[in-house]
């Protein structure tokens, strides 16, 4: 299986290579593995979720969630193979996601 | 650089596909006639939004009812807002010009997603037909202003449902249209074309992409919630059940002070095509100027806060954001302070396009320093919801993004139809339109300023004569805009043929026939410099006749090309 | 027939257009980045109204029942895994091992929505619903909270369909080998977007049952 080749000379003849690659070939049991934990990680967050924490419980789950989607991301949605600029792209949109937050909190938690 | 077999090639606009005579055009995936179907769509709805704008100055010239009612007046400026914000200034230059030039800019045959593009038209037009569809049914036009904020909106008899939904699928046209000029720019330059070998319009159109792709989903999402609220009840910002309208607010100005970025930002590129066409000279600070208008893209998701300074947000985020306010005026003069140093020394011609882009800088000047007026909490405190406000966005959107649509048409007019319009009339139409802009929204800082409140059909005596010389300056814009628009009708038709290149520019769309052909290059040339390089050529536009290889026209590409 | 197919068709003799799968993945990837934002400006209201309404939040959280919401959560998870099982079956050419994984998909969220149902249905009988009689005498906090899960849940299972309908189109795709062992980068593409969708439950989830 060719990989995405990170040095090709021109577009053009990116275009071609990439156009015919076959990807990462990842074992069935990657992903076997991959989704047990995913499914551990459930049953930790509602054991959790149980215990009384306080405000520890809300931070928990987030938490908990945050490592499960980059469990989706990086092996199902296969960002770990993704070129470079993929990877920038994703990390834009969560930092300008993250500004949002943080600004709309400077108002609500000051007021 | 001349192009035997290209010229002998039928140009788009004679091209005979399967679909002949209307269908041609309808089911066309040609990048170039779907830009040309969505300049005829956004003139007719800049000649609405206009009208609606004449209508209200002239309600303004004398105090009292003059020729509507409140109620009329209260959805004129509500409909005026929605068709110029979105169907005009938004799409006009990413959508007409964004989708004619780009690819050709690129060295590309056409963008990534050509059926996606089309598609993005239809989109268009059916929000654009939802909202002239909401003017005349359900309680009658919407009456919020372009704002929508709740809970007026939720409460509203008249038919705000409908233009939300109107601006819901304008809005995502627009995501689609970003969308796809970022695939574009990422896949399709042609080769050697390195990021920093890109015109700088097409830096403007992929940060304004950014925005179009990252912002534009909030305000989809708020205006469904809208939607829910009148329709199902649910409570979302409703105070009666506990919503909080500010946050509303937040959502809403999340999007649409990025979206002021949105229609800036490729206006801007566009100015930095014309000075070094029209000095005759490379442009100064080429990175800077490409680099600043992503440093605005940034900052500019950062500063929606400041439309909020009266809300009753907190004092700590005012003055958050009134501080990241001023930071957009880095960038932006960074970008003022090249566009001036382009011309120093230049050759400087000046013809139609160039006379459009001093006044912008002019213009948008004022707009740009008053903006820092409104951008300070004490005195924004003071102007808050006057003419002042209106004055101010006015001219950064008209007197910046207007009026380089304006220089826009002129500049690429040749190049679009094949034809060539009347210099001298077009330079008078030009100075009719900056006299009459400025005669009319000049008065309106100093109306906002003695306290004259935006949105009211009616004012105290002592405001007329300011409200009078308005007025007669909105005579003259529009005699100027007619003026202009019938100078370029008349080219189309009985213009004398253009060249290929009758300004001397430098970037590919010039290498190309005026009008260009189909496919726009027989051959994807390669490119060896800078855009703007005026003593030698940096293209090669026949790679295969000159025997080389596109290898060694790109080595500098490499460390690029994974992008 | 349209005026396109004829361009491309030209265009392959220029050797101008071609398939570019890093294309059509890099604007999957913008798609997906305008779903998370659409998405996150209703997790941005959830956030600022548990902050202002902390008591109302939980009492209405505790209402939900997380038994269902953490069966919801295994299926979609599964359902998941069983899209990436099925691309890396495509890239083994094992055509009716990735048709079966798809299948299995459509199951899990046909049984997603199943189970979406009746707990709708269940807190409309309850009479928890806007103008209903239950919410009616609730806290302003629980009914910002029934308003958001009803939006929120909502414009989920929506997605879901979608992402099941994307799936409907690859399967024919597959089964008249449009989409290949060299060519599946619609299918990468439909996973993706359900991967999303898996993304936004694994976060409605807690938010939803699980923090009372």
């Amino acid at each position: 299986m060719s990989e995405y080749s990170e040095s090709v000379n021109t577009e053009a003849e990116a275009h071609l290579t990439e156009a015919h690659t076959h990807g990462h070939l990842v074992g069935y049991g990657t992903y076997i593995m991959v989704w047990l934990g995913l499914v551990a990680l459930t049953s930790i967050t509602v054991t959790i979720a149980g215990i009384h924490l306080g405000s520890l419980t809300l931070i928990a789950a987030m938490l908990i969630a945050a490592v499960k989607t980059s469990l989706v991301g990086y092996h199902f949605m296969h960002l770990k193979f993704d070129n470079m600029i993929i990877k920038v792209f994703v990390l834009v949109c969560l930092v300008i996601f993250l500004a949002f937050w943080i600004l709309t909190f400077s108002d609500l938690s000051f007021r | 650089m001349a192009n035997g077999s290209l010229a002998n090639e039928v140009s788009y606009l004679e091209y005979q596909g399967k679909h002949k005579g209307i269908a041609g055009w309808l089911l066309t995936v040609d990048h170039k006639r779907i830009g040309l179907m969505y300049l005829m769509a956004i003139m007719v709805f800049f000649f609405v939004a206009m009208t609606l704008g004449v209508l209200m100055r002239l309600e303004m010239l004398s105090p009292g009812q003059t020729i509507m009612k409140p109620q009329t007046y209260n959805s004129v400026f509500t409909l005026h807002g929605v068709i110029m914000v979105f169907l005009f200034i938004i799409p006009a230059i990413p959508a007409v010009f964004g989708n004619f030039i780009l690819p050709i800019q690129l060295g590309a045959k056409d963008v990534a997603f050509p059926r996606l593009n089309l598609f993005t038209w239809y989109l268009y037009m059916t929000g654009a037909t939802l909202a002239i569809v909401s003017l005349f049914t359900g309680g009658g036009a919407a009456d919020t202003g372009w704002t929508f904020y709740v809970p007026y909106s939720i409460r509203s008899a008249q038919n705000v449902t409908m233009t939300t939904l109107a601006a819901f699928i304008l809005g995502f046209s627009t995501i689609v249209t970003g969308l796809n000029f970022i695939v574009t720019i990422h896949r399709l330059r042609a080769p050697g074309m390195t990021w920093f070998r890109m015109p700088l319009f097409a830096w403007g159109l992929y940060a304004t992409s950014w925005i179009q792709v990252l912002a534009t989903p909030v305000i989809g999402i708020t205006l469904v919630l809208i939607m829910l609220e009148r329709f199902l009840g649910i409570g979302v910002f409703d105070p009666a059940l506990g919503g909080d309208p500010i946050l509303y607010q937040h959502l809403f100005w999340i999007y649409s002070h990025p979206a002021v970025y949105i229609m800036i930002l490729p206006a801007m590129g566009i100015v930095s095509e014309i000075l070094p066409t029209f000095a005759r000279k490379d442009i100064f600070g080429y990175k800077q100027i490409a680099i600043s208008s992503l440093g605005i893209a940034l900052i500019g998701y950062l500063v929606w806060g400041h439309h909020m300074f009266v809300s009753g947000m907190s004092d700590t985020s005012r003055i958050i954001f009134s501080l990241l306010t001023f930071l957009v005026a880095i960038p932006t003069g960074v970008k003022i302070f090249n566009w001036v140093a382009t011309l120093y020394k230049g050759s400087i011609k000046f013809s139609a396009p160039l006379y459009y882009v001093l006044a912008f800088i002019f213009i948008f000047s004022i707009g740009g320093l008053t903006g820092l007026v409104l951008g300070a909490l004490a005195t924004d405190i003071h102007v808050t919801d006057t003419y002042f406000v209106v004055a101010h966005f006015h001219y950064v959107m008209f007197g910046g993004m207007g009026l380089m649509f304006f220089a826009t048409m002129h500049y690429w007019f040749p190049k679009m139809f094949g034809k060539m319009y009347n210099e001298k009339v077009a330079v008078i139409a030009c100075t009719v339109i900056v006299i009459g802009f400025n005669m009319l929204y000049f008065p309106f800082f100093i109306l906002g300023y003695m306290g004259m409140p935006r949105r009211y059909y009616d004012y105290l005596p002592q405001f007329q004569g300011w409200h009078v010389l308005s007025t007669v300056g909105s005579w003259i814009l529009v005699g100027g805009i007619v003026f202009m628009f019938g100078n370029l009708l008349y080219a189309l038709l009985k213009g004398p043929k253009a060249s290929m290149n009758p300004w001397g520019g430098t970037t590919l769309e010039w290498k190309v026939p005026s009008p260009p052909p189909l496919e726009n290059f027989d051959e994807i040339p390669i490119v060896t410099g800078g855009p703007y390089v005026h003593d030698k050529s940096t293209y090669i536009m026949h790679p295969s006749r000159e025997k080389i290889h596109t290898n060694g026209g790109a080595k500098s590409a490499k460390e690029e090309a994974a992008l | 027939m349209t005026e396109h197919s004829e361009i491309v068709e030209h265009a392959h003799e220029a050797g101008h257009v071609h398939r570019d799968d890093e294309a059509s993945k890099m604007a999957m990837w913008l798609f997906l980045f305008t779903e998370l934002l659409l998405f996150g400006g209703l997790f941005l209201l959830y956030g600022a109204y548990r902050f202002e309404y902390a008591d109302g939040f939980k009492v209405a959280a505790a209402d939900m029942n997380s038994f269902i919401g953490a069966v919801n959560t295994i299926i979609l998870l599964t359902s998941s895994l069983s899209v990436a099982l099925s691309i890396a079956a495509i890239q083994r050419n094992q055509k009716k091992l990735c048709l079966g994984m798809l299948w299995f998909t459509i199951l899990c969220g046909l049984a997603f929505l199943v189970n979406k149902y009746f707990e709708w249905s269940h807190e409309i009988h309850n009479g928890i619903y806007p103008g209903g009689p239950a919410l009616e005498n609730m806290s302003n906090g629980e009914v910002l909270y029934f308003g958001l899960y009803y939006v929120m849940t909502g414009l989920h299972g929506l997605h879901v369909i979608v992402g099941l309908i994307f799936i409907g189109f690859v399967m024919v795709f597959i089964s008249r080998d449009k989409i290949t062992s060299t060519n599946f980068q619609k299918l990468e593409n439909s996973g993706l977007y359900w991967h999303l969708v898996d993304i936004i439950w694994i976060f409605l989830f807690p938010l939803f049952y699980l923090l009372h």
